[in-house]
C-alpha cells in the first residue's frame, strides 16, 4: 500500500485500528451499579451535546436555510429528546448490561429497520434521520473518549486511523506508538509535523486501501518511502529488519554530529534552529544540536481547554521555555489560530474559507484583551532568556503597525507597573502571505527579522488548500513563483542587514537545503529531529556549489525540472 | 379521564412537522395525553411513537386526556386535529 511518507523511519509491529465511530468493540460492558449509572450519564450527555449541535445549526441557518431544512433539524431535536429513545437505550444498558454505544447502535438500527419497512413513503425517509442522529450521538459518545483510550495502548503498536486531530497526536506516547498510518493528510498536516517531532515513523494519505488493515495484522511501515505492508512474507520482513538496522546506524551517525557546527566546506556558517510547541520539546532540541528555537508555536497553550489561559499561566509556559533555552534565542510566535481549529472558548463561527478568514493576527487585533494578555506574558518572561516576538500572517504595513502599537502598549503597561522585561526584545514577522513577501522592502524598515513560513506562503501563492486531497498535488514549494518570493525576501533582508530565517517544511527538506543556502539563507528552523540530516548536507558541501545550484534553479521554468535537478545533485 | 375520536383530515396523515406541533401542544398541559389507533396506544410525548403509529388520512384515532386541565387540553388538541391539520 502506498501513501505519503511524512515522518522517516521504519517500524515493524502489530496494527491497532482506531475507528472513530465504530469503536464500541473496545468498550467494557457495564456490570456494577456505578458502571451502569456512568453509561446512562454518558448517553444523556451525548444527547445534550447533540441537541446543542443542532440548535447551533438552526441558529446559524435561521435566515439561510429553507423551511424544509429547518423542519428537518427541528424534527431531529424532537427525536433526540424523545423519551422513548432514552427509555429504549436505558433498558439495554440497565438490564442487558450493554454499553451506551452498543445500546444506542442497536436502538437506532431497530428504528431504521422499522421505518424502512413502512408503507408510507414519507415515513421511510425518516430512516435517514435516524442514521444521522445516531451518528451524531455516537460521535459525542465515543469520539474523544474511546480514541483517547486507544491512543495509549498497553503494548507497542502501529496506530491506524482516518486522521489524528492535533490534540490526539500531541497526547501520543512515543514509547508505545511504533508508527502511524492515516487515510487522510499529507506532509504538512499536523499529524506529520508532530510525528516528526516525536520521531514516530508515519505514513499519511493512504486512502481507502487502509481499510484493509485489521487489528493485530502484522505491519511494516516505511515512513521514508511512504509504504505500508500488511502481513508481509518472511523475505520482506527480513529485508525491512535489515533496513531498520541501517536506518538506526545512520541515525546514530547523524546524532554524533550533534555538537559539530554547521559549517560548509568553505567555512560559511549556517544556523540550525528548531520549531517547537511544548516545554518538553526543548530537550529534543538540545539532543539534536539545535541552536535555538526559530519558531515556538503557542497554539497548544490555547487548545484542548475550556477557557482562555490567564496571563500567569502563559507567563509560566514562556518562562519555562526561556529557562531551558540556555540563553539561545527563542522566537515566540503569537497565537496563530483560525476556524479550522476548535477552540470552544474563542467562539469562532464556522467559515466557508477559514484559511482566508478570521485568523491569527486578525483575531488578535480584533480582540485586544486576548492579544494583550499574551504579549504581556511573553514580555514578562523575556528577562529569563533571549526571547523574540513574531507576528504571524501579516499582510500589510498597517497590520504590522497595529500589532507593534499593541506591543508598545503592553510594554508601557509593564513599565508603569514596574515589572521588568527585556526592553530590547526583537520583533519580527512571518512572511507567509504573498502580499507581505512582495512588500518586504517596505516592511523591512520596521522589523528586526523576517521568518519565511513556506507552508502558508505556498498555499496562498498557488491558491491550493493543502488539506484538500483533491488538489494537494498542486501544493508545490518548488514552483518558481514560490521560489522567487523566497529569493526576494532573502535579498531584501540581506540588503537591510536584518536576520531572515525559514521555518516552513522546506527547511527540513534535504532536497531544498543547497538551493536555500545558495539563495543566501543562513538560518533554518525545522523539527528538531531533522536537524542532523540537514547539518550532514551542509558540512558535506561548499557555499560556492550551493550558489551555483541556486543560480541554475532560478533559471529553470518549472518545478519538475527543478526537482529532478535537485535530486540529481543530492542523491 | 376524557377521550374523543378524530378522523385524520390531512391528506398526508401526521407527518413530522404537524407531529412536532402536536407534541409541543400536548406538552403545554399538565394532563397526560395518549393516542390510540387500532388498539395500539402511545403516550403523546414521543415523536418516535407517534410516527410509528403512522396515522393516515381517513383513519380514526382516539385521544385520551387525564389530569387537572384535561378539558382545555382535549379542546386544544381537538381544535388542532379539525382545523390545523387540514392545512399542514
Amino acid at each position: 500500500m502506498k501513501g505519503i511518507g511524512v515522518s522517516p523511519g521504519i517500524s515493524v509491529g502489530r496494527a491497532c485500528v482506531i475507528r472513530k465511530i465504530k469503536s464500541s468493540i473496545h468498550e467494557i460492558p457495564p456490570e456494577s451499579e456505578a458502571d451502569i449509572l456512568r453509561e446512562v450519564e454518558r448517553f444523556d450527555l451525548a444527547i445534550q451535546q447533540s441537541v446543542i449541535d443542532i440548535e447551533i445549526l438552526l441558529e446559524k441557518g435561521k435566515h439561510t436555510l429553507l423551511t424544509e431544512e429547518l423542519a428537518i433539524l427541528e424534527t431531529q431535536i424532537e427525536f433526540l429528546n424523545d423519551p422513548q429513545l432514552k427509555e429504549n437505550v436505558e433498558i439495554k444498558i440497565n438490564t442487558e448490561h450493554k454499553t451506551a454505544t452498543i445500546a444506542l447502535e442497536e436502538v437506532i438500527q431497530s428504528l431504521i429497520d422499522l421505518f424502512e419497512q413502512m408503507d408510507d413513503e414519507y415515513l421511510r425517509t425518516k430512516a435517514e434521520d435516524f442514521k444521522d442522529i445516531g451518528k451524531r450521538i455516537l460521535v459525542h459518545l465515543n469520539g474523544d473518549q474511546a480514541t483517547a483510550q486507544l491512543l495509549h495502548p498497553d503494548d507497542p503498536c502501529i496506530l491506524i486511523a482516518e486522521d489524528f486531530s492535533p490534540s490526539e497526536t500531541i497526547s501520543l506516547d512515543a514509547s508505545k506508538v511504533l508508527g502511524m498510518a492515516t487515510r487522510l493528510g499529507g506532509k504538512t498536516s499536523h499529524t506529520a509535523i508532530i510525528a516528526r517531532t516525536k520521531g514516530i515513523p508515519a505514513v499519511a494519505g493512504c486512502g481507502e486501501s487502509l481499510d484493509l488493515v485489521c487489528d493485530n495484522d502484522l505491519l511494516i511501515l516505511d515512513g521514508l518511502e511512504g509504504l505500508v505492508w500488511i502481513n508481509p512474507d518472511e523475505d520482506t520482513i527480513t529485508k525491512y529488519t535489515i533496513l531498520q538496522e541501517e536506518y538506526r546506524k545512520h541515525s546514530e551517525w547523524l546524532k554524533s554530529l550533534k555538537d559539530a557546527p554547521a559549517l560548509t566546506t568553505d567555512g560559511h556558517k549556517i544556523t540550525l534552529k528548531a520549531n517547537i510547541s511544548a516545554v518538553e520539546d526543548m530537550e529534543t532540541v538540545l539532543e539534536h544540536g539545535g541552536e535555538g528555537v526559530g519558531l515556538l508555536r503557542t497554539e497548544l497553550l490555547f487548545m484542548g481547554r475550556k477557557s482562555y489561559p490567564a496571563e500567569e499561566e502563559q507567563f509560566e509556559f514562556y518562562q519555562q521555555i526561556a529557562g531551558k533555552s540556555r540563553q539561545m534565542p527563542v522566537t515566540v510566535r503569537t497565537i496563530d489560530i483560525g476556524a479550522d481549529k476548535q477552540l470552544p472558548w474563542l467562539n469562532l463561527s464556522a467559515e466557508n474559507n477559514p484559511v482566508l478568514g478570521y485568523r491569527a493576527i486578525r483575531i488578535c487585533l480584533d480582540r485586544p484583551e486576548l492579544f494583550m494578555t499574551q504579549l504581556r506574558a511573553i514580555l514578562r518572561a523575556s528577562k529569563y532568556g533571549k526571547l523574540k516576538i513574531m507576528f504571524p500572517m501579516i499582510s500589510s504595513l498597517q497590520e504590522l503597525r497595529s500589532a507593534k502599537a499593541m506591543l508598545m502598549e503592553a510594554k508601557k503597561q509593564l513599565t508603569d507597573e514596574k515589572i521588568s522585561f527585556d526592553a530590547d526584545i526583537e520583533t519580527g514577522i512571518m512572511i507567509e502571505v504573498p502580499s507581505a513577501a512582495l512588500i518586504t522592502d517596505i516592511l523591512v524598515r520596521e522589523v528586526d527579522f523576517f521568518s519565511i513560513g513556506t507552508n502558508d506562503l505556498c498555499q496562498y501563492t498557488l491558491a491550493v488548500d493543502r488539506m484538500n486531497e483533491q488538489v494537494a498535488y498542486l501544493y508545490d514549494p518548488y514552483h518558481p513563483a514560490v521560489l522567487r518570493l523566497i529569493q526576494q525576501v532573502i535579498q531584501q533582508a540581506g540588503n537591510n542587514q536584518i536576520e531572515v530565517s525559514l521555518c516552513g517544511e522546506l527547511a527540513s527538506d534535504p532536497q531544498a537545503t543547497m538551493l536555500l543556502m545558495g539563495l543566501g539563507l543562513t538560518v533554518f528552523s525545522m523539527s528538531a529531529a531533522s536537524i542532523p540530516q540537514i547539518k550532514n548536507i551542509i558540512i558535506s558541501n561548499s557555499m560556492e556549489k550551493a550558489r551555483e545550484v541556486a543560480q541554475k534553479v532560478m533559471l529553470m521554468e518549472d518545478s519538475n525540472q527543478i526537482k529532478t535537478y535537485l535530486q540529481l545533485i543530492n542523491p | 379521564m376524557i377521550s374523543k375520536d378524530y378522523i385524520i383530515l390531512s391528506p398526508d396523515g401526521i407527518h413530522a412537522r404537524p407531529a412536532t406541533a402536536l407534541l409541543k401542544l400536548a406538552r403545554q398541559f399538565k394532563s397526560v395525553v395518549h393516542v390510540t389507533k387500532n388498539q395500539k396506544t402511545v403516550r403523546l410525548n414521543s415523536m418516535l411513537n407517534l410516527l410509528a403509529l403512522s396515522p393516515k388520512f381517513g383513519e380514526t384515532i382516539t385521544v385520551s386526556v387525564d389530569g387537572e386541565d384535561e378539558q382545555e387540553a382535549l379542546e386544544a388538541i381537538g381544535f388542532f386535529f379539525t382545523e390545523n391539520l387540514k392545512d399542514i
